[in-house]
């Protein structure tokens, strides 16, 4: 599907362009585009060392152990196909937690850290597995608890109340988040289903 | 409230350095050295990311600066008023799935042009915190491990992003229209 909308994406922009007479935009529109790219991908770097590194020192000492005992429960029945104590799990739950706090730098290296150790456990490493599904559908919903961007922008432009959307954010998120589980649940069934019949 | 969240929020990241660095130094664990083995691996998975993102981010662009975008936003636009959410939401409504910098840049306009207390405001405030980029989500994270088969994984996603949207728009006219 991705490659579809990949495709399409490019070609409705290419032809949309030359109906419009603006085909001089393409080809600027596409190296626009890759550069782009890279620099969000070199401003990565710096978030994922720092991140990497502190979630090094978390792993070494327990911590994180810690963290996937006490919220391991909730997380044991939306990734059933995760052993108890491998170290995905860890990540996981530091990834959910820090979407939360809406710590979005900090959510991305753990969750990418996550992924890896959900490959290691993948019979078929070019194939997603389900525990990866559920992953991304927490992550593309993401609940937050705390807006910090929207807030900050808010306060810019001197709102007399900027944190006012967060009671409707939280909720908007969770109706996303609960759509984006049940979803989820449905079509790992499925997959299921048709790999047993 | 508001002095309470807004210090939660810088509160937060300190905090969470603080304690990570205190147990570890609890637990005897030769902190900075393992914190650079650590940090040496977020060098190669940006690296990893790099074509993922730069194709990606080439579509965006092109679909976007052709006008495309323009014309599906006004394809859709008797569909939203049905549910009587004003037209002005659907430029924001269509990027949050696709690019989260450019999602981002046109809230900031919209709070700008109509004011941070307006019920398009509160609206564009509200749906840019609700979900996030699943284009941008699913290109990282499965690109980082190379992923090809994303299985269902952008259906779940996109249905995700319409709900919370969908969901936007009814609680900020419940509580603030």
């Amino acid at each position: 599907m991705v490659n579809y909308i990949w495709l399409g994406m490019i070609l409705i922009g290419i032809f949309v362009a030359g109906l419009n007479g603006k085909i001089d935009v393409v080809s600027q529109a596409a190296f626009e585009g890759a550069k782009t790219g890279v620099t969000v991908c070199f401003g990565l770097i710096s978030i994922l060392a720092f991140w990497l590194g502190m979630m090094k020192i978390a792993e070494k000492s327990g911590l994180l152990a810690k963290l996937q005992r006490l919220l391991g429960p909730f997380a044991r029945v939306l990734f059933p196909d995760v052993p108890k104590d491998h170290p995905a799990m860890g990540y996981i739950l530091s990834n959910l937690s820090a979407n939360l706090l809406g710590l979005g730098n900090a959510a991305t290296p753990m969750g990418l850290k996550a992924m890896e150790e959900l490959q290691k456990l993948n019979p078929d490493p070019k194939k997603a597995t389900p525990a990866m599904c559920t992953l991304l559908a927490l992550n593309t919903s993401s609940i937050t608890l705390i807006p910090t961007t929207v807030i900050a922008i808010r306060m810019n432009y001197e709102s007399s109340n900027p944190v006012e959307i967060v009671g409707t954010t939280i909720f908007a998120g969770m109706v996303a988040t609960l759509v984006a589980i049940l979803l989820d649940r449905y079509y790992r069934f499925k997959t299921l289903r048709r790999k047993e019949g | 409230m508001y002095a309470i969240i807004s210090s939660a929020s810088i509160w937060a990241i300190p905090l969470i350095l603080a304690t990570i660095l205190i147990y570890g130094m609890y637990k005897k664990i030769p902190v900075y050295e393992v914190f650079v083995d650590g940090a040496k691996d977020g060098f190669g998975t940006a690296i990893k990311i790099i074509p993922h993102l730069v194709g990606m981010l080439v579509a965006v662009s092109i679909f976007r600066q052709s006008g495309a975008l323009d014309m599906l936003t006004g394809l859709l636009e008797p569909l939203l008023q049905l549910v009587r959410a004003p037209g002005e939401i659907i430029p924001l409504a269509m990027l949050r799935p696709i690019t989260g910098s450019g999602a981002l840049a046109v809230t900031a306009d919209m709070i700008a042009t109509y004011g941070p207390d307006s019920f398009l405001g509160r609206l564009a405030s509200t749906m840019q915190g609700s979900t996030d980029t699943t284009l941008y989500v699913l290109t990282v994270y499965f690109g980082a491990v190379g992923i090809r088969n994303s299985m269902y994984s952008l259906k779940v996603g996109l249905w995700a992003d319409l709900a919370g949207i969908v969901a936007s728009i009814f609680i900020v006219t419940l509580v603030f229209g």
